[in-house]
Order: structure tokens, then C-alpha cells, then sequence
């Protein structure tokens, strides 16, 4: 389970729309209370450095960035986000193929139609299972 | 000279599930020899057999990315640190 704070979904959906027609990507930063849960508390936006509407690949620097200001505030990276610009909010084979850490939490937003959809999914040993995501107010 | 050497969760396990652990040299080269030695799991996580660092990792000495730097014989310092960051990409 995926809880996301408001001021976090608002930056990512912004920056997710500001990023068209380009995929655009971040991390997400909090703590994970136990294996199945996280809390993401903030919300790094990063370069796409491939700079392309199919794939992308977060800026390393923004990572390295984005990891030290996660333990600063205690916690740690808890996932990543990006968005797809004509396709659902779902992992592509390329999504899944790459993912960096069976962890991590990888939320999804598709910009395919008016308003954007989210939705979070676990990815372990080339597998994925969607996760139900939770707004804190 | 030892340095700390930050690692991603991924590679904790095969650790001792530390996310910071210390390794000796005077390059980067030299403290990934250090870092296998002691955690010998590392290696295929680190590197290819032909020994060439894994592309799905960045390797950082402070701010840096040592790729713009002198790759593995980055030269480092006592209180250097280097920092291993996983790829992060998809589609």
C-alpha cells in the first residue's frame, strides 16, 4: 500500500503535466513502516534525461540528490514515479524489465486521457501486482 | 586510506545489509578491490565478467559522477565518500 501525501500527488501530477509530451519522472521520499507499506512525505522531481515521450531514465545526479535529502529527513527513498503520455497507468515490459529495486514502490501516471490517472505497483522478480494507493489530506 | 562507500538497498544484502560500509585505497579501483574483498558478493553486482562496472550503475565520488572524473582511478581522500546509485529507468 501506497499512502501519498497531498502536497506530494499535487507536485507529481504537475510535474508529470508540465513534462508532456515528454514521459516525465521522479522519486518519492518517506518511510516504510513494514515491507508492504510506504509513506511518501515529499516528492523530487528529475530530469529525464532520455528526454523522450517512450522511455526514461531519472538524472542520476537527481537521485543522488533526491537520496541524500530523504536521509536528512529521516527516511529514505520509498519509489519512483513517471509518467506514460498515451498508454494506461501500468508497467511496460520496459518498466519491469528495469526496475531498480524490489523495495521500492512504482507509481504509474497516464496522462492518456483529460484527467491524469494514478495507480502504484510492487514489481519483484519480473512480476507486478498493483497496490492500493491512499490519499493523506 | 579508508573511505565510506554508501550503497543502494539493493546491494545491502550482500553487505552485511549496511547501507554505509568503509573500504581502504587511493582510488575509486582500489576501494571496490577493498569493498569485494570484504563482501565478496558485491563482485558480480558490481561488476561485469569482463570487469567492467555494471551500466546500471553510477558510481559518484562526493557530488561527482566519476565518469567525468578519472572512471576508476579516481584518485580519493580520507574524507571522501563515494556513493553507489542504481539506474533508474523504464518506458
Amino acid at each position: 500500500m501506497l499512502l501519498i501525501r497531498k502536497k506530494v500527488l499535487d507536485s507529481m501530477l504537475s510535474h508529470c503535466l508540465d513534462g508532456y509530451p515528454f514521459e516525465a519522472c521522479g522519486l518519492l521520499a518517506g518511510t516504510a513502516p513494514d515491507p508492504g507499506t510506504a509513506e511518501a512525505t515529499s516528492c523530487h522531481p528529475a530530469l529525464n534525461i532520455a528526454a523522450s515521450a517512450r522511455v526514461y531514465e531519472v538524472e542520476p545526479k537527481g537521485l543522488l540528490v533526491a537520496d541524500r535529502a530523504a536521509e536528512a529527513a529521516g527516511g529514505q527513498i520509498v519509489g519512483v514515479y513517471h509518467s506514460h503520455t498515451h498508454t494506461d497507468a501500468a508497467p511496460s515490459p520496459t518498466d519491469v524489465a528495469q526496475a531498480p529495486d524490489p523495495e521500492w514502490h512504482y507509481v504509474l501516471v497516464s496522462l492518456r486521457d483529460v484527467h491524469p490517472s494514478v495507480r502504484s505497483w510492487r514489481i519483484r522478480g519480473g512480476k507486478t501486482e498493483e497496490e492500493p494507493v491512499v490519499l493523506q489530506w | 586510506m579508508p573511505v565510506d562507500v554508501r550503497l543502494p538497498t539493493i546491494l545491502r544484502p550482500s553487505a552485511g545489509g549496511r547501507g554505509t560500509v568503509t573500504a581502504e585505497g587511493a582510488t575509486v579501483g582500489e576501494v571496490f578491490e577493498d569493498l569485494i574483498r570484504q563482501h565478496p558478493a558485491l563482485r558480480d553486482q558490481l561488476f561485469t565478467p569482463d570487469g567492467s562496472v555494471h551500466r546500471h550503475l553510477t558510481i559518484f565520488l562526493n557530488d561527482d559522477d566519476i565518469r567525468y572524473l578519472g572512471k576508476l582511478d579516481t584518485k580519493v581522500g580520507e574524507t571522501d565518500t563515494v556513493t553507489l546509485m542504481p539506474a533508474v529507468a523504464g518506458g
